[in-house]
């Protein structure tokens, strides 16, 4: 048993097409992949508002005063 | 060669390796970047100089003796006959020199070699501004010439005994280059120690910003550049399947990995990015945004992925990219903490457990795959990958580099004095830089003032 089908290769290449593991499982990875990059938009969203709500806290006029002069 | 096709595969396959070690020097180039950026302004140049002279002590001793071992000792502690088959690829050997007879094992050579000169270069970044250049130009021959070829010859050859025993596979050498010179570097620095001023008194890590994180990401996207040569330098571009010894039928010829066992450039093309991406997602979102650590986890999903990026799924490679990236980054941080170890740029975690989990993960996702084509060998299997992944970061690598530092510290030529740590590496040549410039600068004034 072997999770790509394939247990030896003393076959005749032009026979053979896909050799990933866990054939059949195609929808289901996309799927899956799918939720992960909703998920980063969801996580990344959510570290960029906490990072947005300190800077406001600590907004300091002089600091940015600085900054725009450092350009 | 017998044929015009077989020149004309002669000649491609030639031309093939020849581009990707060109690739590859990008990799050494990206390197330099991310250490003298990762490095405080006292040290750049040491930090430089140590990374830049490893390439002529790791290509000398690499012709001389490194590609030797590679085909005289893929049998590893079982020796028989491997040393006889060896003396072709001997220093002395007409094979290694200007020969119409040979014209692949010159640029195979070197796309080995430029795979040395990363082992050592992965150590080099995780010991900045505190190791002798001494003894880490020693330690960069033996983890580049010695310690990642023996390596190699076991686990990363088609005939090695790794592969036949153990079944090992690991294509794009996530053992092979990285656990190997993650276990080197961590060796050494158990023994090196942290930087003055890493650990508070209480043991708290204080964190050792880049002094440029600019330069760093700027290195570490050099080194992804790099990577796309070293990827294809894994592979045979093209052999038909009478030279893979008659165990693959028919008449298809076909790209294998270092094993002869077929893949295509187009797998490992999706799979790279695939896996460059699901590190970098992940890097993101657990570091929250620090391009140090972003940058870092792009290369870490890719070295995760690399034993089976020839077989995987994109998908797959990029979800075992982002567990190898995140048990990466979290296992940095609790080493440095539980163990004081100071890993300046991460490179244990980076290429050492991420190359570890690696290995791992395709013992089980090729669970009962052929190792090779040839017959006789192990299938593909977890305890043989585990198994491997020891050997590589753990014998090969950690022991050799822990032994060889302890010597090293006992003869006192593996650390720089305290003294020398805090005034910089490069007092004395930003002494000389100085007095250069007032001395050009005074005779400047004295004849403007002439001409005045």
């Amino acid at each position: 048993m072997s999770t790509n089908g394939m247990s030896s290769w003393a076959v005749d290449l032009k026979d053979v097409g896909a050799i990933y593991p866990f054939q059949g499982t195609e929808v289901i990875l996309v799927i899956l992949g799918l939720a992960f990059w909703i998920g980063f938009h969801v996580l990344q969203a959510r570290v960029e508002a906490s990072e947005l709500a300190d800077a406001e806290r600590d907004f300091n006029a002089e600091h940015s005063t600085k900054n725009i002069d450092r350009y | 060669m017998g044929s015009n096709i077989d020149a004309l595969t002669t000649v491609f396959t030639e031309f093939y390796y020849w581009v990707t070690v060109v690739f590859m020097f990008l990799i050494h180039v990206g390197f330099c970047m991310y250490e003298v950026g990762a490095s405080r302004r006292r040290n750049h140049m040491h930090t430089l100089m140590k990374n830049t002279m490893l390439i002529p002590l790791v290509t000398i001793t690499f012709f001389f003796f490194g590609w030797w071992i590679y085909w005289a000792f893929p049998n590893g502690p079982f020796i028989t006959g491997g040393l006889e088959d060896g003396s072709a690829n001997a220093a002395w050997s007409p094979t290694m020199a200007t020969n119409l007879g040979d014209r692949i094992t010159g640029v195979f050579w070197a796309a080995f070699l430029l795979f040395s000169w990363t082992a050592a270069s992965i150590v080099s970044g995780s010991v900045i501004e505190r190791i002798r250049s001494t003894a880490f130009w020693i330690h960069a021959v033996l983890i580049g010439s010695v310690f990642w070829i023996i390596d190699a010859a076991w686990g990363w050859h088609f005939g090695g005994w790794m592969v036949k025993l153990l079944g090992y596979h690991d294509a794009y050498a996530s053992g092979v280059i990285h656990a190997i010179a993650g276990g080197y570097a961590l060796g050494v620095l158990v023994v090196l120690g942290p930087r003055l001023g890493k650990f508070a008194a209480d043991g708290t890590p204080r964190d050792i910003p880049p002094h440029n994180p600019w330069l760093v990401t700027i290195g570490l996207f050099l080194i992804y550049t790099g990577f796309w040569g070293f990827y294809a330098a894994c592979n045979v571009p093209i052999i038909s399947p009478e030279v893979i010894d008659g165990q693959i039928t028919g008449v298809t010829w076909t790209a294998t990995n270092i094993y002869l066992a077929p893949t295509t450039l187009g797998a490992i093309t999706f799979n790279f990015l695939m896996s460059l991406s699901g590190g970098l997602l992940v890097a993101y979102i657990i570091s929250k945004g620090d391009a140090f650590w972003t940058y870092s986890g792009g290369l870490a999903g890719i070295i995760t992925a690399s034993a089976g990026n020839d077989l995987y799924h994109p998908i797959q490679a990029m979800f075992i990219a982002g567990i190898g990236t995140y048990c990466a980054y979290k296992l940095h941080y609790w080493v440095e903490r539980k163990f004081k170890i100071d890993d300046a740029v991460g490179a244990v975690a980076v290429h050492g457990y991420a190359g570890f989990i690696g290995v791992c993960i395709a013992g089980f996702m090729l669970w009962g795959q052929p190792s090779s084509p040839y017959e006789g060998y192990a299938a593909i299997n977890p305890l043989g990958q585990f198994l491997g992944a020891v050997i590589m970061f753990g014998v090969l690598g950690f022991l050799p580099a822990f032994i060889v530092s302890k010597i090293m510290a006992s003869m006192d030529m593996l650390r720089i004095p305290a003294k020398a740590e805090l005034q910089g590496l490069d007092h004395h040549s930003e002494l000389a830089y100085q007095a250069a410039i007032d001395d050009v600068q005074a005779a400047e004034r004295e004849l403007a003032d002439k001409q005045a």
